[in-house]
């Protein structure tokens, strides 16, 4: 196969190297050109993302008030982070939760994707209908299912069932809600990469005999790798930062039993008013997200090579 | 070319980057000495859903009266602190905002209102404003804020259940024992098919317990918390009197099957539906109540009888860093004028900001608006510079405690008002 590939010029450093010290010399304003054409997309990155991203770190070093100057008292916010029992755990609930949603999410996801992965008489309609919910604000969502598992006032509220009235109902009703808001667009990126697997490969593994098991395990999956590494990277770092379902759907609740990362984090800053508490809580939580996908990624290209 | 082009891009990024540095100094009519009040002028208010039909009544009959505009923008209740905070730290706070009164000592000592002390001792009926309110509204001798409305917290008992159960529909509670007697007899005799309860409360709601039952302690001739605020007593008695007898009515299953769930979203929404004998409401829905539902009022009592209230409601300041504060006190002084108090908030059964209107020509047609009128004087506000973190957060030590103690174990109180003292000096 590679021999049919045309031979690339300028491969060659040394030749790669020379002509661009020649262009440096006869195009320079070329370049600036090239800055210049970059350069709406880098002052956005600098304003909405590396100037608050500063403010923060420089936010966590720091007394902030709400109005009026703030004084530096660093590391105070960070040391006082461990003393804080509500963040401790809701680091392990985040954990758990990032856990259970991940593999539930992945799992019901590639069967979503698997069942409506063939063109057939009506599967469009399905392929929709599956992806509808994710359509729906997050937060509408949330409160879609705060309003349906309303006890009194729900209709789903006549089957008696406390579905946020106690931590593991809480937590599986908040499972149910995301498996239905997010399946379907988990589905569509499985589907991207299903439809990218070609279809000699099939049948050739057919023709060798091959069963749908080993099908599945050996053709499918190792070639949706990516994918799912995609799927794996959003859901877990979507996880991690879960905060809408806890905030409208249990509020926290009952007794702080689903209090995940974020919400700490808003309760310091919008109702201690402790911005400085917060931001530091923000750092933490943003170094152990790069970290951590860091590591997804390499683990999961791994394989790759 | 190619520096011409980039010249003309260089040019148009700062005339950009001018205008939005422009937009944010910019505010419409901007004072400076002293202008005309009425002016045309339009300041920005926000208050919370809670007292939105009163705000929005009051704004109306400005706005229809004056040439200066309010322009109101009502936030859901769960959000309100953190949007003034988001607000705050933005500076992007409104010209004028309204707070609920308990959270009012929390924001003066943060500065997020304007000193009006000068203009409030200008104001004739000044000794006549709602004293807890007045109260709260001053941070170290200086004065920021004006009573907006006025929430009493009372309860209501539906004569018409109380009728057909046998009891006597003239003859509300007048302590916290007979009121768990009468909620026991609706139950009884109504709640077999499971729609009719003995009572209610917001049982996963922090403010709710505050609001509720609070009153019955202060009756008692007890306290909640200290002076400062900085010292928890609720795991003492009365506290955990009150407590014992509400635990008692959950667990005898006298109270609606949602009661250990309730958000606070939507606990007032289960007496209107005719559902609930007697418990504890906000006096301002008293007005939007059902025409043909027959309600009784009762002062909140003790265990053993007394009579309080928790003085609720907002009250209303101007923003420390608006620049239209003339026009914002115009509209300020307006609400608490006679003309507003009497033809605005009493002609709709509201509780008055100034003691010396409450016997007008609308209270006196309703006996119910008299008794509550009345309780001003009788009720308290609790005052704790760390209220809301302590007591409304959902995340809060308070929610904690009032759960265990109506749900769980009595025994674990003793640990989690530590936890509640520990939020108080925070």
């Amino acid at each position: 196969m590679t021999n049919l590939a045309p031979p690339r010029a300028g491969r060659d450093p040394v030749k790669v190297a020379a002509r661009s010290a020649h262009a440096r010399g006869r195009f320079r304003s070329r370049d600036y050109v090239g800055l210049l054409y970059a350069a709406p997309t880098a002052v956005i990155v600098g304003v909405l993302f590396i100037a608050p991203l500063a403010l923060i770190g420089w936010m966590s070093l720091n007394k902030w008030p709400l109005l009026g100057p703030a004084h530096l008292n660093a590391p105070d916010n960070y040391v006082k982070i461990a003393d804080d029992p509500l963040f401790v755990d809701s680091v392990l609930f985040t954990l758990k939760y990032t856990v259970i949603i991940t593999v539930l999410l992945s799992a019901v996801a590639l069967g979503l994707a698997l069942l409506v992965q063939n063109r057939r008489p009506g599967i469009a309609f399905f392929r929709t209908a599956f992806f509808l919910p994710g359509a729906v604000g997050f937060a509408a969502a949330a409160l879609l299912f705060y309003g349906m598992l309303n006890p009194e006032f729900g209709p789903l509220g006549f089957m008696d069932v406390k579905w946020i009235g106690t931590p593991n109902m809480a937590l599986f009703s908040t499972i149910a809600l995301v498996l239905w808001r997010f399946a379907g667009f988990n589905m569509l990126i499985l589907l991207t990469g299903l439809q990218a697997i070609p279809v000699e490969v099939y049948e050739a593994a057919r023709s060798d005999g091959a069963n749908r098991w080993q099908i599945f395990t050996r053709i499918t999956l190792p070639l949706l790798r990516p994918t799912i590494a995609l799927m794996l990277i959003l859901s877990v770092t979507g996880s991690l930062l879960a905060f809408d379902q806890f905030f409208i759907f249990t509020n926290g609740g009952p007794d702080n039993s689903t209090v995940s990362m974020v919400m700490v984090i808003y309760r310091n800053a919008f109702f201690r008013f402790d911005l400085g508490g917060a931001a530091a809580l923000s750092v933490v939580l943003l170094v152990a997200l790069v970290a951590l996908n860091a590591l997804q990624l390499r683990v999961l290209r791994g394989g790759n090579k | 070319m190619a520096k011409r082009f980039s010249a003309a891009l260089a040019a148009g990024l700062l005339v950009t980057a001018l205008a939005a540095c422009g937009s944010t100094e910019e505010t419409p009519a901007a004072s400076g000495s002293a202008p005309a009040p009425d002016t045309g002028t339009t300041v920005t208010m926000w208050t919370r859903a809670a007292t939105q039909a009163q705000s929005q009544r009051l704004v109306d009959a400005y706005n229809a009266s004056h040439k200066n505009q309010v322009k109101l923008t009502v936030i859901p209740i769960d959000n309100y602190q953190p949007r003034i905070a988001a607000a705050a730290g933005a500076g992007q706070l409104p010209d004028i905002f309204a707070a609920d009164v308990i959270f009012v000592p929390n924001y003066t000592s943060q500065g997020l209102y304007l000193d009006i002390t000068d203009r409030i001792a200008q104001l004739p009926f000044k000794d006549s404003l709602a004293a807890s309110h007045m109260k709260l509204g001053t941070y170290e001798g200086k004065m920021y804020t004006l009573p907006h409305t006025l929430d009493l917290s009372v309860w209501f008992w539906n004569k018409d259940l109380y009728e057909k159960a046998g009891l006597d529909p003239e003859k509300g509670p007048t302590t916290l024992k007979e009121f768990a007697e009468q909620a026991t007899t609706v139950q009884e005799k109504l709640g077999k098919d499971g729609k009719v309860h003995g009572t209610f409360f917001g049982g996963n709601c922090g403010g709710c317990y505050v609001f509720t039952f609070w009153p019955s302690v202060w009756a008692a001739g007890g306290q909640v918390m200290d002076e400062l605020g900085t010292k928890s007593l609720v795991n003492q008695s009365p506290m955990t009197d009150v407590f014992a007898i509400y635990k008692d009515m959950y667990d005898r299953g006298l109270s609606g099957p949602t009661t250990k769930e309730e958000q606070g979203a939507t606990w007032t929404g289960f007496f209107p539906k005719g559902e609930i004998g007697v418990m504890p409401m906000p006096s301002t829905t008293l007005g939007g109540m059902p025409a043909d539902m027959n309600i009784g009022v009762a002062p909140i009592a003790g265990p053993d009888g007394g009579e309080s209230t928790f003085v609720g409601g907002d009250s209303v300041g101007i923003s420390a860093t608006t620049k239209n504060a003339d026009a914002a006190w115009d509209f300020l002084t307006w609400t608490v004028s006679d003309e507003a108090q009497v033809e605005v908030m009493a002609k709709n059964k509201d509780v008055l900001a100034r003691t010396d209107l409450s016997n007008n020509k609308y209270s006196a047609a309703d006996p119910r608006v008299v008794l509550i009128n009345s309780l001003v004087a009788k009720g308290q506000t609790p005052y704790a510079p760390r209220f809301g973190q302590t007591f409304n957060d959902p995340q809060g030590p308070w929610l904690r405690f009032a759960r265990e103690a109506v749900f769980g174990d009595p025994a674990k109180l003793a640990e989690l008002n530590v936890a509640v003292e520990k939020s108080l000096v925070q």
